[in-house]
C-alpha cells in the first residue's frame, strides 16, 4: 500500500460564468495518478497553469476536487468527514511559498509556530511552550526572537517559521509548495539544507512543487511533470533528467539556464502539435513513465 | 570624447540614497562600472541589492524619498547628471531605454499595444501618426510576434506574459537606442518562455547593434547572455570582470558562495549554504557589508570598507584577500593571506 496515493484528480474550475451563462469549463487537474513512498521525496513540477499547486491543495482538502480520489495510508481523505479531516492534517502539512504573506502579521513568531497546538487542543501551557521552544530549534530559529512579529524577520527566517508551525503537529506528511523561491538567492541553499535534514531527522515524506528543475534534480528521488492539468513523465529523477522521453519535458530540461558560459546549449522549442494530449502514460524503463 | 575606446556608458562613483526617517539610506553606494558598445553587461544581485535602483538612476527617475546623491553618468562622453528634465527626456527611450520586471503591470491596459508602440515613436518625434502604426507591425514583426499585422490592435490583456515581454522590448526599441536596461526581463516568465525572450533578446542586440545591461539575480541567465559581470551586494559592486572569469573562477568570497550554493553535483547532498542573511540597507556593518557572513573574514573586513583590487585583465573585486595581489590572472585567496 503507498503512502500516499492519488488516482483520477480532477479538478474543474469555471470561468465567466453568469447569470444567464454556463460559463466555460478549465480543468485545471485533468485525471492526475501517482503515489509517494513513505520516506521520500516526490517532486512534482510543471509551469504557471499546469495544475501542480491545485493538486497539492485538492490532497488536503484546501481545494476540493472536482472528483478522484487521494488516499493517505489506505484511507480515502476525500470521504473524510470534516471532524476526520481535521484529525487527518495533523498527519499532513503544507509550507506555502511565500513566507511574507503566508504568516499573519499581527501574531508574534511563538503565537504562529503555537497556533496549531491550540487549534488541535494539544496540551498544557507548560508543555506547549515546551513544544515551541523544540520547534524554534529544531529549524534553527533563535529563541530569544520569539516574541517578534514576522516583518522583524528575514524572508528565511518567516520561512522558517512556516515550517516549524507546519512540523508543530508532528506530521508524517508535509507539502512543500515552493518553498524556497521566494527567498534571496543566497538563503535558498540553507533551507533546502533544512528541509533536507529534517526529513531524516524526522522521517517525513515529502511532496515537493517546484518549477526551480535544479532544485528538484538534487532533492527529488522521483518526478512527476506536469503539463496542462496531466502528467505527461513520471519516474526517477535520475532517469528523467538523464533521458527525457516527453516532448514537454525535453524542452523544459533543454531551457534550463546553466551557470556555465561554454556549457553546450541545445535548446529544444516545444511544438505543441507534437504533443498528443490524450496519450496514456506508457512505462518506458523500469519506473519510468511518458504519455507518448 | 568621440575615442572608440571610450566606452557608450561610464557610471562612475554613482551614490542613491533613499531618505528614510531613520536618516538616509544608500542603495547604492559609490557604484562605478561601464559598457562598451555592443557588450551585455550582466549585472548581478539579490533583491535589495540595489541593481534595479543602479539603472533607474541611469534613467535619472529616482523618485522621493530617493535621490541621487553623487557621481557621474557619462553616457557619449556627457554627463547625464548634468542635464536639464527637458534634455533628459530626450535621453530616456531614444538613446536609453528601460525594459522592467514586470510584463503584467508595465503596459497600460487601456490602449492597444500598437498604439502604445506608436506613442514611444511620436513622443519622440521618430514617426508621424500614419507612419507610427505601419513602424509599430514592423517592430511586433521584429520581436517575432506571429500576424502582427492584427496583434497591433490586441489589448494588454489578450497577450500571454511572454507575448507582453515581447510588447516591452519592442517598445524599448522603437527609437532605436544605444542602451537598452532590462531588468528581470525573465524573472516573471516561466522557464521556457524565458529561453524564448533570452534568445530574442541576443537576436535583438546584434540586429539592433546595442549595448544592453542586463539585471537579474539568476546567474543561469548570465551566462547565457552576458559579456561582462558586475555582482552587487548591499549597494556596492563586489567584483566585476568577463564572464568566464567571473563563472568558473570566481575572487569575491561571495560570488564564490553564490556559485557553490547553486543545487548540483550528487543528488541529495546538502548545498553549500551562505550563512546568515542579506542586511538592511540601514544597518551595514562599517567595513565590507558581506563580512558578516564571510567565511573568509579576517583583521581588517569588520572596520574599514576593502579597496577595488585589480585581479586580473579586465577583472577586480572590492576584498582584502586581494589587497595586495599584484595584477595577475592567476591570484588565488590562498596566495594573498598565507
Amino acid at each position: 500500500m503507498p503512502f500516499v496515493e492519488v488516482a483520477h484528480l480532477v479538478k474543474h474550475f469555471v470561468r465567466g460564468a453568469g447569470l444567464f451563462r454556463a460559463g466555460t469549463r478549465l480543468a485545471a487537474v485533468d485525471d492526475v495518478s501517482f503515489s509517494i513512498e513513505e520516506g521520500e521525496t516526490f517532486g512534482l513540477v510543471g509551469e504557471s497553469g499546469s495544475g501542480k499547486t491545485t493538486t497539492g491543495r485538492c490532497m488536503l482538502r484546501l481545494v476540493e476536487p472536482t472528483s478522484g480520489d487521494v488516499r493517505f495510508r489506505g484511507a480515502n481523505v476525500l470521504e473524510f468527514s470534516k471532524r476526520r479531516l481535521r484529525e487527518a492534517r495533523r498527519q499532513m502539512q503544507i509550507v506555502f511559498q511565500d513566507p511574507y504573506s503566508s504568516l499573519n502579521p499581527r501574531m508574534r513568531a511563538r503565537q504562529i509556530v503555537e497556533e496549531p497546538l491550540l487549534i488541535h487542543k494539544l496540551g498544557d501551557r507548560t508543555t506547549r511552550r515546551t513544544r515551541v521552544a523544540e520547534l524554534v530549534e529544531l529549524v534553527g530559529l533563535n529563541p530569544a526572537h520569539l516574541d517578534r512579529f514576522p516583518h522583524e524577520f528575514s524572508g528565511g527566517q518567516r520561512q522558517r517559521i512556516g515550517l516549524a508551525r507546519a512540523l508543530a503537529l508532528n506530521p508524517s506528511f508535509v507539502i512543500l509548495d515552493e518553498p524556497v523561491s521566494a527567498l534571496d538567492v543566497s538563503v535558498q541553499a540553507q533551507v533546502v539544507n533544512l528541509l533536507m535534514d529534517l526529513q531524516q531527522q524526522l522521517k517525513l515524506t515529502y511532496l515537493f512543487i517546484a518549477h526551480d528543475l535544479r532544485l528538484v534534480q538534487h532533492i527529488c528521488g522521483r518526478v512527476a511533470v506536469m503539463y496542462l492539468g496531466k502528467i505527461v513523465e513520471l519516474g526517477p529523477a535520475a532517469a528523467i533528467f538523464a533521458a527525457p522521453q516527453h516532448p514537454y519535458t525535453r524542452a523544459l530540461l533543454s531551457a534550463i539556464p546553466v551557470p556555465d558560459p561554454d556549457a553546450p546549449r541545445h535548446r529544444v522549442v516545444l511544438d505543441p502539435s507534437s504533443v498528443n494530449r490524450g496519450a496514456a502514460l506508457k512505462e518506458v524503463a523500469a519506473g519510468h513513465w511518458a504519455a507518448i | 570624447m568621440s575615442d572608440a575606446d571610450e566606452p557608450l556608458l561610464r557610471v562612475e562613483h554613482l551614490t542613491t540614497v533613499f531618505d528614510l526617517p531613520g536618516g538616509p539610506v544608500p542603495a547604492v553606494d559609490d557604484v562605478s562600472f561601464e559598457i562598451r558598445a555592443g557588450e551585455t553587461l550582466g549585472l548581478v544581485g539579490e533583491s535589495g541589492s540595489g541593481k534595479s535602483v543602479t539603472a533607474v538612476s541611469i534613467m535619472r527617475l529616482v523618485q522621493p524619498p530617493g535621490r541621487i546623491a553623487g557621481g557621474r553618468l557619462l553616457f557619449k562622453g556627457r554627463d547625464l547628471l548634468t542635464l536639464d528634465e527637458r534634455a533628459m527626456r530626450g535621453v530616456r527611450g531614444a538613446d536609453i531605454s528601460l525594459i522592467f520586471q514586470e510584463p503584467m503591470t508595465a503596459l497600460n491596459p487601456v490602449f492597444t499595444i500598437g498604439d502604445q508602440i506608436a506613442e514611444a515613436l511620436r513622443v519622440h518625434g521618430r514617426a508621424s501618426r500614419s507612419e507610427a502604426s505601419a513602424k509599430a507591425v514592423e517592430l511586433l514583426e521584429a520581436v517575432q510576434i506571429p500576424d502582427a499585422a492584427s496583434r497591433v490592435r490586441d489589448y494588454p490583456h489578450q497577450l500571454s506574459g511572454g507575448m507582453r515581454q515581447r510588447v516591452l522590448i519592442a517598445i524599448a526599441l522603437a527609437c532605436r537606442p544605444a542602451l537598452v536596461m532590462a531588468d528581470e526581463p525573465t524573472t516573471a516568465l516561466d522557464v521556457t518562455i524565458q529561453a524564448q525572450i533570452l534568445d530574442l533578446l541576443r537576436d535583438m542586440k546584434s540586429q539592433f547593434h546595442l549595448s544592453l545591461l542586463l539585471i537579474t539575480h539568476d546567474l543561469g541567465v548570465i551566462a547565457e547572455t552576458a559579456d561582462r559581470v558586475a555582482v552587487m551586494y548591499a549597494g556596492r559592486i563586489v567584483e566585476t570582470g568577463p564572464v568566464r572569469a567571473i563563472l568558473q573562477d570566481p575572487l569575491h568570497p561571495y560570488t564564490r558562495g553564490l556559485l557553490a550554493s547553486i543545487p548540483g553535483g550528487a543528488p541529495g547532498r546538502r548545498l553549500k549554504a551562505i550563512e546568515g542573511s542579506v542586511p538592511s540597507l540601514g544597518a551595514l556593518p562599517p567595513g565590507c557589508a558581506f563580512a558578516p557572513r564571510c567565511p573568509d573574514r579576517f583583521e581588517p573586513c569588520a572596520t574599514q570598507p576593502p579597496p577595488d583590487v585589480a585581479v586580473g585583465p579586465d577583472h577586480q573585486t572590492r576584498c582584502y584577500l586581494y589587497d595586495r595581489v599584484p595584477l595577475k590572472s592567476d591570484a588565488r585567496p590562498t596566495d594573498a593571506v598565507r
